[in-house]
């Protein structure tokens, strides 16, 4: 008589394996995949078709960290991946992938014609088991790449919200751009004091028209960087300060003390123009200069 | 962004992301109610400070929305509540440049300057609330010499 549930599961799996990569070609998830050619997708059901024996092979139908897994991780991840990029929910993801198993089901009922109902049903459960793991599996790769994508995002943002512009020579400028916690600040500051020495920078002008809301940490840590950049032997000038912001900064009694201010970039640049006394010259209409 | 809650609300706070959402938050609610500008921006500030206080002193809590009325004149109400140390002087705490975590002691105090109605409670050990409310166009309160 036939062995446990899980060795006859493995055994059914390794035999239909072409029948079952052939089937699963046809559903909708590979389709969609798939699209180049079938064989491609035939291919691919085959290889999650041994990945799900040697899960099976190894008696952990349960374990979505089982060792089978891992060589078929990457493929469904790209398999998820594509999904999602179609504009599928992960709950639509999740039904497709359901769709998978009614087929290798039935192949396997048909195997199974000779056998006891108690042996039919044992498998049955298992071969359920099994590709629920797979699920899971498929679900958990794509969880991970979402979060690795937040973490590269946030990253990204780090770095990319704060370029330090040269306006002048002697003059850098930095637009700060949303919202100033901890560690963007400290980037702020960083790249600040770098393009200083970088720039020979005399003037830097910190913009914070794109900041939404300036509170007592927000201050804070511009004045940390204020001083700092005057400790490097530049000056800075904090730009950008909207009405209903000096009235809230007013209010909740921030004061900026020694720093210079400006309501605009253009009205700080002017102001350190001035200070490095650099003039401003329009040609007039006839070729003449005025001042 | 968008609450679908719309005005009343309660938001987790915490870590600095949720900062974010309840500053992103009360700005749409105070929108929403028809705030002004500057009023708006005083109140998200306002929240930005206590929803600070509440992660970093009370070591995270929640901050509930509502609005309210009274004679026709709309308001919005936020409430922040968390379950840590408690403030053991009060006065000591809403004073300016006041400070037991190394910032600029501006933001209880200032934080009651930006609203109309300030409310604080807290005993040691059993946690702090803050309840803040203010009126859509209402004139600010007069600034209280101390």
């Amino acid at each position: 008589m036939a062995g446990s549930p899980t060795h006859e599961v493995r055994d059914f799996l390794r035999r239909r394996r072409e029948q079952i990569a052939q089937r699963w070609a046809d559903e909708p998830l590979f389709r969609a995949v798939f699209t180049v050619s079938r064989d491609e997708a035939v291919e691919a059901g085959k290889a999650v078709v041994d990945a799900l024996a040697q899960v099976a092979d190894a008696g952990r139908v349960e374990d979505p960290d089982a060792a089978g897994f891992t060589a078929v991780r990457e493929q469904l991840a790209r398999m998820g991946a594509a999904r999602s990029r179609a504009g599928l929910s992960t709950a639509q993801v999740s039904s497709e992938l359901a769709t998978l198993r009614p087929p290798v089901e039935n192949l396997l009922l048909s195997d199974l014609q000779e056998a006891t109902d108690t042996h039919v049903r044992d498998c049955v459960t298992t071969l359920s088991v099994l590709m629920g793991t797979l699920r899971v599996v498929v679900m958990q790769t794509a969880l991970s790449e979402g979060q690795a994508l937040i973490d590269r995002q946030r990253l990204q943002l780090l770095e990319v919200a704060t370029p330090v512009i040269k306006l002048w020579d002697g003059i850098v400028a930095v637009p700060l751009i949303g919202t100033l916690d901890s560690a963007r600040s400290q980037v702020v500051m960083e790249t600040l004091l770098e393009s200083i020495v970088e720039q020979q920078a005399r003037y830097a002008i910190l913009d914070i028209t794109g900041v939404p809301t300036v509170d007592s940490l927000v201050a804070q840590h511009l004045m940390k960087t204020v001083a700092a950049a005057r400790l490097m032997g530049a000056e800075c000038i904090v730009s950008g300060i909207r009405p209903a912001i000096a009235q809230t900064m007013v209010h909740l009694g921030l004061d900026l003390g020694t720093v210079v201010t400006r309501s605009s970039l253009a009205d700080a640049l002017g102001y350190v123009l001035h200070q490095l006394g650099v003039g401003i010259v329009t040609p007039g209409a006839n070729g003449t200069v005025t001042r | 962004m968008h609450t679908a809650a719309g005005a009343q609300a309660r938001l987790p706070i915490r870590s600095d992301m949720d900062l974010v959402w309840v500053r992103q938050h009360v700005r749409q609610a105070a929108a929403q109610l028809g705030f002004g500008l500057v009023d708006q921006t005083k109140l998200v500030t306002a929240a930005s400070e206590l929803a600070r206080n509440t992660l970093v002193y009370g070591g995270g809590g929640t901050m509930d929305t509502e609005p309210v009325s009274e004679g026709g004149a709309q308001g919005l109400r936020l409430t922040f509540s968390d379950e840590g140390p408690g403030i053991a002087d009060l006065d000591q705490a809403l004073s300016d440049g006041f400070t037991s975590g190394g910032g600029l002691g501006m933001g209880l105090g200032g934080a009651r300057r930006l609203v109309h109605d300030f409310a604080i409670e807290s005993r040691p050990g059993a946690g702090t609330t803050v309840r803040v409310t203010s009126w859509v166009g209402r004139a600010p309160r007069p600034r209280e010499e101390s």
